[in-house]
């Protein structure tokens, strides 16, 4: 158990009045207290489970979600276009559905090894070839439960208690509180609208990365979209190398790429040994609820992760691992066809906020475009401007600062969403600007 | 074909009556290239045409749809073009096609009622001298017509603003 924080025996955050300020002094855990016939008993202020459950200084340091402040705002009305939603709009495709209902058909619900079904992993090591990867599927390989899992177990794998970890910000919203979970320190790097969000070795430079342990890199970005050229992952690559820095890279959007190919961080020379990648079925095969995802790395970080999922987790859901192999074997004529969709609306959105005045960057992957507001937000406030588009015209898109620091001024939209409420929701914004 | 084109056929395939000005902002082409490329397509022959979807049930209009087999047996003479040609002229034809399987066309017929479909088959397709055989299956619902469902299975059931 980590220290209290206060020094005076009672855990930060729990308030006052808490009688003996001790979470496992009184013995009477709720689950075994009372036994009434309305459950568990709760105090007349809930004071008493509030000081029972203080969080952790870990946890207590991590604020909630800038995401889950909005979502609660924008689900509290019925007329809302979201643009706000990070998940595809498509159903996975049939394959994949039908692989999971036949597994449970033939009552396929046991566990699968820790690493995850074998056929899955080779179709795994398979695929990945197309982004010049390459990994053995016996010991490069670890499926997990959702690219999230895997993202949280290199994380604790790798991070020790004051290591720190270079965040590209902005960025995806849980790499920050996962660096903390893991007691590590993270370093915001800040990328810039006017770079398209790439990362450069300057920035990695200026943000004081060259002293990092680990850096994460999120290309095809989540929020901007931002994709990296050859040139600009070679420059990375080279940072990573001279710095001795290991690298997370997660690529969970690489199949949804859209101007030139992906790349990955892993290819580049020298980098494979020191990288993480991952990658996951939520987002090209619209299998979000799945839950599915896997790292690829040497053997020695798929050991260390490995160790950390099998207490963690035991193994990723059985069902969504058969759906998983028809997903790869099966679905890529689906996949292009949600690509190819997602494109159009790409060019549809950046192009009517360009009508509007609003600088864009061109999105390059992903599903998200990630407009600069401050010069039309109140006080340049994206916050501000992201509420009041909500309260007048019913549009949700999710505040840049959700993302870190480096969204100041900007929106995220996201596009996967059908053109009719994506053209909708142009004209309220329009409507709104004017 | 380039992106830029199949973009351009994607949009259209999905909504026909996309402007000018949207289907440019969906291509990345400018509205002049936009017309250009239409014009090359309709005229090569790529784009045949620019029609609506109706499920006429909605409207309450009496609609009569069926699918006719039509199997036929060739000679010196005549050949699938030559018999597909004579059935294609009846305004009754939506559509027309040559099969393979155990029959040679698949003839989708709409008429205002199931006497308009039997007139069609019995008047203008059965007396052919090519034609050996025909079966007509009448439509009872349609559920799906070129890519867009007739039933309400489209509620996003995704939270409002997720990661």
């Amino acid at each position: 158990m980590s220290g209290n924080g206060n020094g005076n025996g009672e855990r930060a955050g729990n308030g006052e009045g808490v009688g003996d300020g001790d979470r496992a002094g009184t013995g009477d855990h709720p689950a075994t207290d009372g036994g009434t016939a309305e459950g568990s008993p709760r105090t007349e202020e809930g004071e008493e489970d509030s000081a029972r459950f203080a969080p952790a200084d870990r946890v207590e340091s991590v604020p909630p979600s800038g995401i889950r402040e909005f979502f609660e705002v924008a689900e509290n009305r019925d007329d809302v276009i979201s643009l706000g939603v990070g998940e595809p709009d498509f159903t996975a495709p049939w394959p994949a559905r039908s692989a999971a209902i036949d597994s449970l058909e033939r009552g396929r619900t046991s566990y699968t090894a820790n690493r995850g079904m074998l056929d899955l992993r080779r179709a795994i090591a398979e695929r990945v070839t197309r982004y010049g990867q390459s990994y053995d599927p016996d010991s490069e390989v670890l499926v997990t439960t959702g690219a999230s899992e895997a993202v949280d177990l290199a994380f604790r794998a790798f991070v020790n208690p004051g290591d720190t970890v270079a965040l590209p910000t902005p960025t995806y919203v849980s790499y920050e509180p996962g660096v903390r979970f893991a007691g590590g320190e993270p370093l915001p790097v800040h990328t810039r609208h006017e770079d398209d969000w790439a990362l450069t070795p300057e920035a990695l430079r200026e943000a004081g990365a060259d002293e990092a342990d680990v850096l994460v890199l999120c290309y095809p970005n989540n929020p901007t979209g931002a994709t990296m050229d050859a040139d600009e992952m070679d420059a990375v690559a080279a940072f990573c190398r001279e710095h001795d820095l290991l690298v997370v890279a997660d690529e969970i959007y690489a199949a949804l790429t859209y101007d030139g190919d992906h790349q990955s961080v892993a290819t580049r020379t020298g980098m494979r040994e020191r990288t993480v990648v991952i990658n996951g079925f939520s987002k090209a095969y619209a299998m979000t609820g799945l839950r599915l995802g896997y790292a690829m790395g040497p053997k020695p970080a798929i050991d260390a992760m490995t160790k950390v999922h099998q207490y963690a987790m035991l193994s990723a859901p059985t069902t969504a691992q058969h759906a998983a192999v028809a997903a790869i074997e099966r679905c890529d004529d689906e996949v292009e066809r949600m690509r190819r969709e997602y494109d159009r609306r790409r060019r549809y959105v950046v192009s009517r906020l360009r009508e509007l005045g609003i600088e864009v960057s061109e999105p390059g992957g992903a599903f998200y475009a990630f407009p600069r507001v401050a010069e039309v937000a109140p006080d340049g406030d994206a916050r501000a401007f992201a509420t009041e588009l909500l309260e007048a015209e019913g549009v949700a898109a999710v505040p840049g600062t959700a993302f870190g620091t480096g969204g100041e001024g900007h929106i995220r939209i996201s596009y996967a969403t059908g053109l009719d409420d994506l053209k909708e929701a142009m004209a309220r914004l329009e409507r709104f600007l004017s | 074909m380039d992106e830029a084109t199949r973009s351009l056929l994607d949009a259209l395939v999905a909504d026909a009556r996309e402007s000018t000005a949207d289907l440019a902002r969906q291509t990345g082409l400018d509205e002049a290239a936009v017309e250009e490329r239409l014009a090359e397509l309709e005229e090569s022959g790529a784009l045949r045409g620019y029609t609506a979807i109706v499920d006429w049930d909605a409207v309450d209009e009496e609609r009569v749809s069926a699918v006719v087999e039509v199997n036929v047996e060739l000679d010196r003479e005549t050949d699938y073009d030559d018999i597909a040609r004579r059935i294609a002229e009846s305004p009754a034809v939506d559509s027309l096609r040559l099969m393979s399987g155990d029959y040679d066309f698949a003839v989708n017929v709409s008429g205002s009622s199931m006497g308009d479909v039997s007139r069609f088959v019995s008047e203008e397709v059965a007396p052919l001298p090519a034609v050996t055989k025909t079966v007509t299956h009448y439509v009872m619902e349609t559920f799906k017509e070129r890519g867009i469902r007739f039933t309400d299975h489209d509620d996003d059931d995704r939270l409002s603003v997720t990661p």
